[in-house]
């Protein structure tokens, strides 16, 4: 019996959030007294370094056939089945909530995604999980022998006190996916927006999208990923994958800076559990300033040059 | 071509959210149902494909008969028939479950991205192994063509084109479509449109909700004045210590 981790990665190097899934894996495995094993199939050639964060064996399994939802989730539950997997753990991005579910299915599991806890036995195996987009959480609790759990990005401190570990490889088999890849479009160098820590979004109050020239030299200057609100995207100023809020991304960054959005609750929906919130509105009585840890009643345009020279100096 | 689309029924977006008995209960009182705001765009999407394909559009959705007025809204936007599944939807396993034992026979079928009151976002996954069918989440585009399934899909940092011959399931994104809104005919058709109720049979469910909490109060906002704002990145620096 085990827990196993999905180490997922990309641009051939492990994700910060796979990080996060073993640290985590880790803690439970305390609790319960079993081994953390993670598992690659990324094709990264080894994953010992994945040791310093809590695991005490990589199992390598070499797969050049690319991502699908199908093939993959097949094999990782093939190895998960042979590993004798207890308890599963992924990040909740967007491979992880394609593959969580189809392997919840094949091992027979109780699932949770976006969990925020480590679970408590107590009486049973409790988690903590975001519901209403980000407006509460549930605690929930996992019926079934084997658990599945996909965990929110940026929940976790990584704890990076072990070293490195054994790597073994290991031959699966998984049926060949029914989905032909045909294209894929990847922004390199840019931080995913769900993984972000921290994020510089920008509403209707920039006018335009020929200001998000500042908001971009913003988020450059701290290594931000920018977002924006929802009629920000319907009008086609940014590109819909950074919309924000319950229509939109969920997201949990340890700073959002929010620069002429009102903070409806749809928006805030999306954004309130980021740790740090700074609202910078022209408006005293804009909504935000009621959810915002600091605010800054002034013109964005004149309150953006400031900061990025305050930021260059 | 026949679609078939799993629709959840959730409060408005602009609903505060409350919980009842010990915090054990979402609180509904006062609270306005919608259809899922993704599932609207698969329904839409499920139609336009049907229409150009000389197809059939089936709602599935598991959930007590208070949530009828939101079935009824997807048939008077198109769809051909409904099938309600009679159950208290608490969980994405239990409603999976649910829906596989009248899933087969379908060439595609769509559900949204997530649905905005539990954001499980499983179902797809999920329903795509239990009827062993590829799934694709978060799709953004679908087109059919020579009896295969094309799809844009959100992927992390970026997008991606995939092809699949059906049966498939799908997630929809926004940006898939725009969502119809039903005309006064579609309306009077849908009062007459059937709707098939089944009574929910699985009994060992997965996971059960214990208790709810609501995220901590903001202790209050501390302004920075708007002409001295490089005052806010010494906070983010030094006392916050984020940057
Ligand atoms: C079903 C539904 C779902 C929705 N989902 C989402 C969602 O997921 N995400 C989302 O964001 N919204 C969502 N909305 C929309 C939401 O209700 C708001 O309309 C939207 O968030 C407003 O965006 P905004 O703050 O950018 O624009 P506005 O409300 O127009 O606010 C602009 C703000 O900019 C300020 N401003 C203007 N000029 C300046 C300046 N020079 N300097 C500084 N400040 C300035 C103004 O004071 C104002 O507060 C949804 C709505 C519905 C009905």
């Amino acid at each position: 019996m085990s827990i196993v981790v999905f180490a997922e990665s990309s641009d051939n190097q492990f994700k910060k959030s796979t990080f996060e899934a073993i640290s985590y894996a880790k803690e439970i495995g305390q609790l319960i007294g079993k081994d953390v094993i993670a598992v690659n199939i990324s094709g990264i050639s080894n994953g010992a370094e994945l040791g310093k964060y809590g695991a005490s064996k990589v199992v390598n399994c070499n797969n050049t056939d690319g991502f699908t939802a199908d093939a993959t989730s097949d094999l990782f539950a093939s190895i998960c089945k042979e590993l004798g997997a207890s308890v599963v753990v992924l990040s909740n991005t967007y491979v992880g909530k394609s593959v969580s579910p189809r392997v919840a299915v094949a091992l027979n599991a109780s699932m949770a995604s976006n969990v925020i806890s480590v679970p408590d036995l107590s009486n049973g195996f409790a988690v903590k999980r975001g519901v209403f987009s980000g407006k509460a959480f549930a605690i929930v609790n996992l019926n079934r022998d084997i658990k599945v759990l996909a965990i929110t990005p940026n929940s976790f401190e990584i704890n990076s006190n072990g070293s490195d570990c054994p790597t073994e490889s290991i031959n699966a088999n998984a049926s060949p996916s029914k989905i032909s890849i045909k294209a894929v479009n990847k922004v390199t160098g840019k931080i995913p927006l769900t993984e972000a820590e921290l994020v510089v979004s920008a509403g209707r109050g920039m006018k335009g999208p020929e200001n998000w020239v500042m908001i971009e030299e913003l988020a450059t200057l701290i290594g931000a990923a920018t977002a924006c609100s929802k009629p920000v995207s319907d009008m086609g100023w940014r590109p819909h994958s950074e919309h924000v809020g319950q229509t939109g991304i969920t997201i949990k960054p340890n700073l959002y800076i929010a620069i002429g959005i009102s903070g409806a609750i749809q928006h805030l929906a999306g954004v309130s559990s980021s740790k740090t919130i700074v609202a910078i509105n022209k408006d005293p009585e804009a909504p935000f300033f009621k959810s915002a840890d600091y605010g800054i009643v002034g013109d964005a345009f004149e309150v953006l040059p400031q900061l990025i020279q305050a930021l260059k100096n | 071509m026949k679609i078939l689309v799993c629709i959840s029924v959730v409060q408005d977006t602009t609903t505060k959210i409350t919980f009842t008995d010990n915090d054990t209960q979402f609180n509904k009182a006062g609270v306005q149902f919608i259809v899922n705001p993704y599932d609207e765009l698969a329904v839409t999407r499920a139609l336009e494909i049907a229409e150009a394909n000389n197809g059939t559009v089936t709602i599935v959705h598991v959930g007590e008969a208070d949530s009828e007025p939101s079935i009824r809204k997807a048939l008077s936007m198109g769809a051909n028939e409904a099938i309600r599944i009679n159950a208290n939807p608490i969980d994405a396993q239990f409603v999976a479950e649910e829906i596989a034992k009248i899933a087969t026979g379908y060439d595609l079928i769509l559900t949204g991205r997530e649905s905005i009151d539990y954001n499980g976002g499983a179902v797809c996954g999920l329903l795509g192994a239990m009827l062993n069918i590829p799934s694709i989440n978060v799709v953004t585009k679908i087109d059919y063509d020579g009896g295969l399934f094309t799809f844009d899909r959100d992927i992390d940092g970026g997008r991606e084109t995939v092809s699949c011959a059906g049966p498939v399931i799908a997630s929809a994104q926004k940006d898939l479509c725009e969502p119809r809104i039903p005309n006064m005919r579609g309306i009077m058709a849908a009062r007459t449109k059937p709707l098939q109720i089944i009574e929910a049979s699985v009994s060992n469910q997965a996971v059960s909700y214990l208790s709810y909490t609501l995220p901590a109060a903001k202790s209050g906002v501390k302004l920075i004045d708007p002409s001295n704002a490089a005052e806010l990145i010494n906070i983010l620096k030094n006392e916050v210590k984020v940057i």
